[in-house]
């Protein structure tokens, strides 16, 4: 058996209970749908009151559907790994034959799946209470722009989980630290040019900063105003910020496994 | 011959940084398993059987030593192990509480690349065995503890590994849970030639009923390997006696006794029951003696056929309690 249909098999096995579950537990639709809702509808008042432009409304509701993409990169994908190695899952994963990154896509694949559900029903719900006009006009480059901006962070979502192969409830403080600060930086409710020029750059390193930039410059007539660099650049960028967290997920992976051995701490529990 | 397992000079430190001093976990462990053998590990808790089946299962690497499974390096050649290996240990909580039980194992078996009509296949068969068919499409976190260990017995065989690790399987199980796994391990090895299994167990009776040979680990060295019969062999040069008496103080000192090779004392509410491995049957009047002049009386006294326990009491001084 060829090693890609072992972990194209590992990848499909470990996908199945991500896109099964939310079926068998329903309740997720109220947690994951409506409350985050409220979060979206408190940033559209305060801006409407400000009197700011009406394209900051699509932004605040296409950050909040692109907030449920983050959270299940830093939570069900990177710290997935804490809990699996709680239960014991993660001992049987590290001494099966696939590649470890076969098991991180398969949390992925699955994951994108539940997760696309929760951020479209968002997208629409908040289009619809907060009657939002889209114009897109190149939808080809939203479609790979999109697409890109998932593979990117995605795969930096499987470089946070080698982390969690050596220590535990650390890993879990940096997950953290991964998630109020990078709303801000990478501007998930606001155009992230209002940082300046260099905030922004730096803050470009985590790819949904420059997904959500040009995701806005392709969905909203006027935003051209409020972008950081055009969606062509930051297309390029994308591709290259992809690649560069594929390659080091892999490498990162291989390192942490290689180090967890030899502190023994792969699969010591209770860290 | 071929050896599942071969370990030379192993040893697995932990610790030992900020100047504190390393705990060993294996000490220049010499350890060769044929292929085709149902190999027993005992020894107490802490003894390094864990640490051992880890560095075997590639989860942990060794600090010196070399060892070679299904004639793979470890720490070189893990990947070519992996595809013919597995594990499954007692108390196990594996799995996905929203998932079934079949489902479950065919995500398992996917992680070794097994066609899924193959796969679905063997789990039946499986669990038919298992007497588990009526649990097949139960969710895993409604069913009680004694089958979702026997999933994980299932789990671990159904990908037909060439070498198993089973740690613990039947810990904590009720007889008739612990009868079915141990009657599928043993016809497992039996009918299909060249399967390996490594077995750790705290039931001695479990080892000496199964195992073609047994090994007695503490403190990260093995003491003895051979086959359980050979063991008591040496048992039974030694005496070994039972005696039921009163509860006294200071019964470890019993074993101090010149003659005493190795005592180990079950405690229950109004008497004590210890057993003493002796160098020879003179040494049981100076015992007496002991008890007495303590208090104690002697309520029955017993010589007993040496048992694995028996050479385990003998090699490590004290018994698995």
């Amino acid at each position: 058996m060829s090693d890609w249909l072992l972990n194209y098999r590992a990848m499909m096995g470990r996908a199945y209970p991500r896109i099964l579950g939310p079926w068998r537990e329903p309740s997720w639709v109220l947690f994951d749908i409506f409350l985050p809702l409220l979060g979206i509808a408190a940033f559209i008042f305060y801006y409407r009151s400000m009197g700011a432009p009406e394209v900051f409304t699509g932004f605040v509701v296409l950050g909040g559907a692109m907030t449920a993409f983050w959270i299940n990169v830093l939570w069900s994908m990177a710290a997935q790994f804490y809990w699996e190695k709680e239960t014991g899952n993660l001992q049987l994963y590290m001494l099966a034959p696939m590649s470890r990154m076969a098991v991180l896509a398969g949390m992925a694949v699955g994951g994108m799946f539940f997760t696309s559900v929760r951020a479209v029903s968002t997208f629409v719900l908040g289009f619809l209470i907060f009657d939002v006009q889209i114009q897109v006009t190149e939808p080809l480059a939203l479609m790979a722009v999109f697409l890109l901006t998932l593979i990117a962070i995605y795969g930096m979502g499987m470089m946070f989980a080698s982390l969690y192969l050596v220590w535990g409830r650390g890993a879990m403080n940096f997950s953290t630290l991964m998630q109020e600060p990078i709303y801000l930086v990478s501007g998930f409710y606001f155009p992230v040019k209002q940082l300046g020029f260099w905030v922004a750059a730096a803050g470009s390193i985590i790819p949904i900063t420059l997904g959500l930039d040009a995701l806005r410059q392709l969905m909203f007539a006027g935003s051209e105003v409020f972008a950081f660099l055009t969606w062509q650049f930051e297309l390029l960028v994308m591709v290259g910020l992809a690649v560069l967290f594929l390659l080091l997920a892999r490498y990162s992976l291989r390192y942490m496994e290689h180090l967890a051995k030899r502190e023994g701490r792969l699969t010591l529990r209770w860290q | 011959m071929v050896f599942a397992i071969e370990a030379e000079s192993l040893t697995r430190t932990f610790g030992g940084k900020k100047g504190k001093e390393p705990l060993v976990a294996l000490d220049n462990v010499e350890l060769q398993v044929e292929e085709g053998e149902l190999f027993g590990l005992l020894g107490p808790n802490g003894a390094g059987k864990t640490t051992l089946i880890k560095i075997l299962s590639t989860l942990l690497l060794p600090n010196s030593g070399t060892v070679k499974v299904l004639g793979h390096d470890v720490v070189k050649d893990s990947q070519s192990i992996r595809r013919r290996i597995n594990m499954v240990s007692g108390g196990e909580s594996s799995g996905y509480g929203i998932l079934t039980v079949k489902e479950n194992l065919w995500m398992f078996t996917q992680f070794y690349g097994i066609p899924s009509e193959v796969a679905k296949r063997r789990i039946d068969e499986m669990l038919a065995s298992f007497g588990l068919m009526d649990k097949k499409n139960s969710t895993l976190r409604t069913i009680s503890t004694g089958q979702r260990q026997k999933m994980n017995v299932v789990r671990g065989f159904v990908t037909d590994p060439d070498l198993i690790f089973l740690d613990e399987p039947t810990l904590g199980l009720d007889v008739n849970a612990s009868f079915i796994i141990r009657d599928y391990i043993r016809r497992w090895v039996k009918e299909r030639q060249g399967k390996t299994v490594l077995l750790t167990t705290h039931y001695m009776l479990e080892a000496d009923e199964l195992c073609d040979r047994v090994a007695i680990i503490d403190r990260g060295r093995i003491l003895a390997c051979d086959t359980p019969a050979n063991l008591k062999k040496g048992v039974s040069r030694n005496s070994t006696f039972s005696i039921v008496t009163t509860p006294f103080k200071d019964v470890g000192g019993a074993g101090q006794l010149p003659g005493v090779k190795g005592i180990e004392a079950k405690e229950q509410p109004d008497r004590l029951e210890i057993n003493f491995v002796l160098e020879d049957e003179s040494v049981i009047a100076d015992i007496i003696s002991y008890i007495t002049a303590r208090q104690g009386k002697v309520l029955s006294l017993a010589k007993s056929q040496p048992t694995l326990e028996d050479v385990f009491i003998q090699l490590v001084g004290r018994g698995l309690g």
